[in-house]
Parts: structure tokens; sequence; C-alpha cells
């Protein structure tokens, strides 16, 4: 069944896009990222506008954080002060994103910054998060217990804050430039940035991990609801059929996806994700490498 | 250029083939697009008026246009920089039709000589107007043929010679293919009778493409009353979350 999406104004398979959501919304089930990052490039894929595809995503994310975050608020797993410090963050990071996605779209540049991006962190997250988990999966042959989190010198700078939910005493300062780096990643890749953030939350703030994966969330829900309105009030850009028909897939995939993830341990699922991140890297790297078939590309003169 | 053009037109009415008129019917001088639009096609026929009877030669052939509205658009250039590839060069084309087909009884360089293509712009590119590129670029005429390229690709420039059936030299069908990715607007539908490729007479009417329904209200909406669109679709977004969560907890016990 054929939809014409109104903003986008393609026309494009109803089920594909609900069967992409829904094998995208098992992904972020299992592995308890928003999954933003595996969906954006499919849409490109699909022939959906990349300005279209990015807004619409951020949308989609809203509602699957939204359904992950209640399912945390009920276990008491949300650090709310925390995810206010880094919420403060991310919004700053948000409309700096916003502005430079515009910036580079007017330079026919944001494609490639938008593609740069994706390999650079897939890459990079993709690759420490597969050697981690292989680390980890050698040592429980082994029978080692893994290594207790040690202070560093981030517990050295100023304007310290005590968050009880998460055990910590830190400053305001790592927290919040890592919410401004989320914030500006979400706006222009169209990713609600768990996967930098739940790593960097881990061993960069020493957060205890039962807290990361609720308070992540919880900060992922404004920043992409910001992300939104500033795509929709300056690009208008959001599409909403598209995101209607993405979010439903996704919201039931995700509730089938958490339940494959209760039954498989946590390193071999961390290894699957690190896997899939750097197929993905990889395939857009392979992109930006080989000759393209066609060099040019057609766009609607900015106004 | 006033005195050139009235001389033409002079010139035009003396010839005994201007008694030769269009009427023109169209299968529907509405598209509509609904939520499940998936491209349309358009039948244009017609028959042609005559005062005396049809000289016999030269023959005589139809050319149907269809164009969509126009638009500035960027074509850029991919090099390889630093060992990726990079949008390098631009061109900016003053307007380019967002649809464009032409249909033809004949082989288009045979039914048109190529004065009257320059003056009536009827092939592909002479549609497209561009006034010139920077000066730094070496042959922008490829950006041109590449938007020609691309967008023949995806069927929105059409050239479909020898489509247009005559019948008894006065009875004329064609039928037009509009693809799915289509844009609003008024599409200028021309039709040209030719003679020995001058143009002989020429009809201009419109069909007007229109998102209708929702597509029509979220449209407008997305446009008029953003900040109002970007929270319903917030809205939409928050419900469907808690939705999904409310449904399965309760499957659940």
């Amino acid at each position: 069944m054929q939809i014409y999406l109104p903003i986008a104004e393609v026309s494009v398979n109803a089920f594909l896009l609900l069967g992409l959501g829904g094998i995208v919304g098992i992904l972020s089930g299992m592995f308890g990222v928003g999954g933003g990052f595996l969906m954006t490039p499919l849409l490109f894929f699909i022939g959906i506008p990349p300005a279209v595809a990015v807004a619409t995503e951020a949308n989609q994310i809203v509602a699957s954080s939204f359904s992950g975050v209640l399912a945390h608020f009920k276990r008491k797993t949300v650090d709310l002060r925390m995810g206010t410090v880094l919420l403060v963050g991310g919004l700053v990071g948000a409309a700096l994103g916003v502005m430079v996605f515009n910036y580079l779209k007017a330079q026919g540049q944001v494609d490639l910054l938008v593609k740069l991006c994706y390999v650079v962190f897939l890459g990079v997250i993709g690759g420490l998060m597969f050697l981690e988990s292989l680390n980890a999966i050698r040592n429980v042959k082994k029978g080692k217990a893994p290594k207790r989190k040690k202070h560093n010198w981030i517990h050295g700078l100023p304007l310290k804050m005590r968050f009880r939910v998460s055990g910590l005493y830190i400053s305001v300062i790592p927290p919040l430039i890592v919410g401004v780096l989320v914030g500006v990643l979400a706006a222009i890749m169209g990713v609600g940035g768990g996967f930098i953030m739940v790593p960097a939350m881990i061993y960069l703030l020493g957060m205890p991990t039962k807290v990361v994966v609720g308070t992540s969330l919880f900060q992922i829900i404004f920043v992409t609801a910001f992300t939104t309105m500033l795509h929709a009030t300056t690009n208008f850009t959001v599409d909403i059929v598209l995101a209607v028909l993405l979010l439903v897939g996704g919201v039931i995939g995700a509730q089938i996806g958490t339940r494959i993830g209760v039954k498989m341990k946590a390193e071999q699922l961390r290894i699957l994700l690190a896997m899939m991140v750097l197929i993905v890297c990889g395939k857009l790297a392979l992109e930006l490498l080989l000759q393209p078939s066609e060099l040019y590309s057609i766009a609607a003169e900015g106004h | 250029m006033h005195r050139i053009l009235l001389a033409a037109v002079l010139c035009l009415a003396a010839l005994p083939a201007a008694s030769e008129e269009v009427v023109l019917g169209l299968s529907s001088d509405t598209v509509s697009i609904n939520t499940n639009f998936d491209g349309s096609e358009i039948l244009v026929f017609g028959a042609i008026k005559r005062d005396a009877p049809f000289p016999a030669e030269p023959p005589m052939h139809v050319i149907v246009t269809v164009s969509g509205p126009s638009e500035p658009v960027t074509v850029r250039r991919k090099e390889k920089k630093f060992g990726i590839w990079v949008n390098t060069d631009a061109v900016e084309i003053d307007s380019a039709p967002s649809f464009y087909a032409v249909s033809t009884s004949t082989l288009l360089g045979f039914a048109l000589s190529d004065t009257e293509d320059v003056r009536h712009r009827v092939s592909i590119p002479r549609a497209i107007r561009s006034v010139g590129a920077p000066a730094n670029i070496v042959n922008s005429e490829t950006f041109t043929q590449a938007l020609i390229r691309i967008k023949s690709r995806s069927n929105l420039y059409q050239l479909n010679e020898g489509t247009v059936s005559v019948d008894e030299q006065t009875l004329f069908r064609t039928s037009i293919a509009l693809p799915a990715a289509l844009t609003e607007g008024d599409y200028k539908t021309r039709i040209f009778l030719t003679r020995g490729g001058d143009v002989v007479s020429q009809y201009e009417t419109s069909i007007y493409v229109r998102k209708v329904g929702m597509e029509r209200w979220l449209f407008t909406l997305s446009r008029e009353q953003s900040f109002l669109y970007g929270l319903l679709s917030l809205a939409i977004a928050i419900f469907a979350g808690w939705g999904a969560s409310a449904v399965f907890s309760l499957l659940r016990r």
C-alpha cells in the first residue's frame, strides 16, 4: 500500500515503513538504544530527503524514549537531578546543532557532515564496545571479576553537586559538556545520542549502570522534542505521517525486543550491538570512499 | 522586438494553415494528491477545427507538453578531496520545471525546427532556464545535462517521441504518466500543431495538481502554524509511547 508523505512529497510503501520501524524497534528494545543511528541511514536509503529524515527521526525518538522512560520511572532508576543538568547542556547543544545544520544545508555540505559524523562516532563507539565486550567474555571464561571504577581527573573540577540517585558528588561541568555534545549530534544526525551518552555516563561520569539508561532516556525525550520543534518551525521538515508509521512499528518492536533481550547475556548483547554499529559505519564509510555512480546531485535552492 | 513579433504574427496569419485550430479535451483537469496517491495518468485528446480543407503537404504533427511549477535549483558536483567524495562545484539554475513531459507524434527534431524550439521553449533543455554559471566552472552545460539525467531517471522529465497518435489529420490523443513524487501547482499544458517544423497553431490550458483532504490540511498546518504542527507531532509521539507501554503492561498481567 503506497502512502504519499505530505512533507517529504514522495510516495512510499506503508508496510515497508512499518516493517523498518518494527525491526529497528526490536533492536532498540534488545540493546536499550534509540535506534536512530540505524533508522536515519535506512530512511536515506529508501529515498526520503535527508533533511526530512533527520527531523522526523527526532520526533520518532521522542515516542520510543517516552515509552522506555515510563518503565524506568516505575523502577525508580532515573536520576532526575543528573538528567536536568544533562538537559541544560543538551538544549544549548541542540540549538547550536540546528544552526550548524542550516548553515551547512545552504552550503550543500550537510550530507557530508551527517555521514562523517556517523562514520566517526559509529566507528569509535562500535570499536570500543567490541573490544570491551570481547574482553568481558574472555574474563567471564577465565572466571575473573570485572574491575572496579577508580577516581580520576574529573573529580578534581570545581562546581561540585550531589547526585543522590547516582550516589555521586562531582562537578557539573562534565555532565554539561556531555549534554552539549549529545545535543549537537542529536540535531545534526537525527539520533537521540544514547549510544554516545550511555558510555560517557558509565566511563566518564562513573554513574552506576542501573540508572544510566533511564537517565539518558529522560534527557533524550526533552532534547529530541526541542530538536523536533526547531526543525518544524525553521525548516518545515517534520513529516508527521512518516513519523506515525515509523513509531507504530517502533513501539511494538521495542516491546518484543525487550523480551528477547532479557533472555540473552549482557556481553553477548553488547558484542552484537557493536558488530551492528560497525557494519553501518562500514557501509557509510564506503559511500564516502568509493566513487559514486552519479557525481551530480540536485537540491532546491535555499530561500 | 515588438515589431518583429508583430511581423511574425502577421506572417502566420497570412498562411492558409493558420485557420487550423485546436479543440482540446482532458480526461481530468485536476489531479488530487490524497494519502494513497501513487502517480496518475492524464489523457490529453482533441480535434483540429478547420475552415478549409487541410493541405496535404507538409504533413501535420502534434506536440503536447506538460510542465510543473518552475523553481530555482542548485546542481552540485562531487570531487575527491582528502580521499573522500565531497560536493565542490555548484551551479545555480535559475528556473527548472519540477516536472516536464514532451510528447510528440513523430521525432521531436522532425516535428519542430530549432528556431521554433527557441521561441516556444519546447524541448527539455530549452525548458530549463540557466543564465550562466560562475566563471570559475568549466563545462557548465554538464550540470544542466546532469539535472536532466537525474530527473529523467525518476520519470520527472520525459521525452515521449511518437506517443501522440493522430487520426485522419484531425483527431489526436496521448496519455502522460505523472509519477508518484509530484509537487503541487498548476501544470501548464500546451499543444502545438506544426507543419514543416513551424508552429501553425497553439493551445494552452492548465492541469491543477492539488493535495486534498488530510494531505492538504497537514501541509498547510506545517507551513502556516508550524509551532502548532510541531506540538501536534510531539503530542502524537508522547501518546504513542505512553500507549504502547500501557498496552503491553496490560498484556503482561
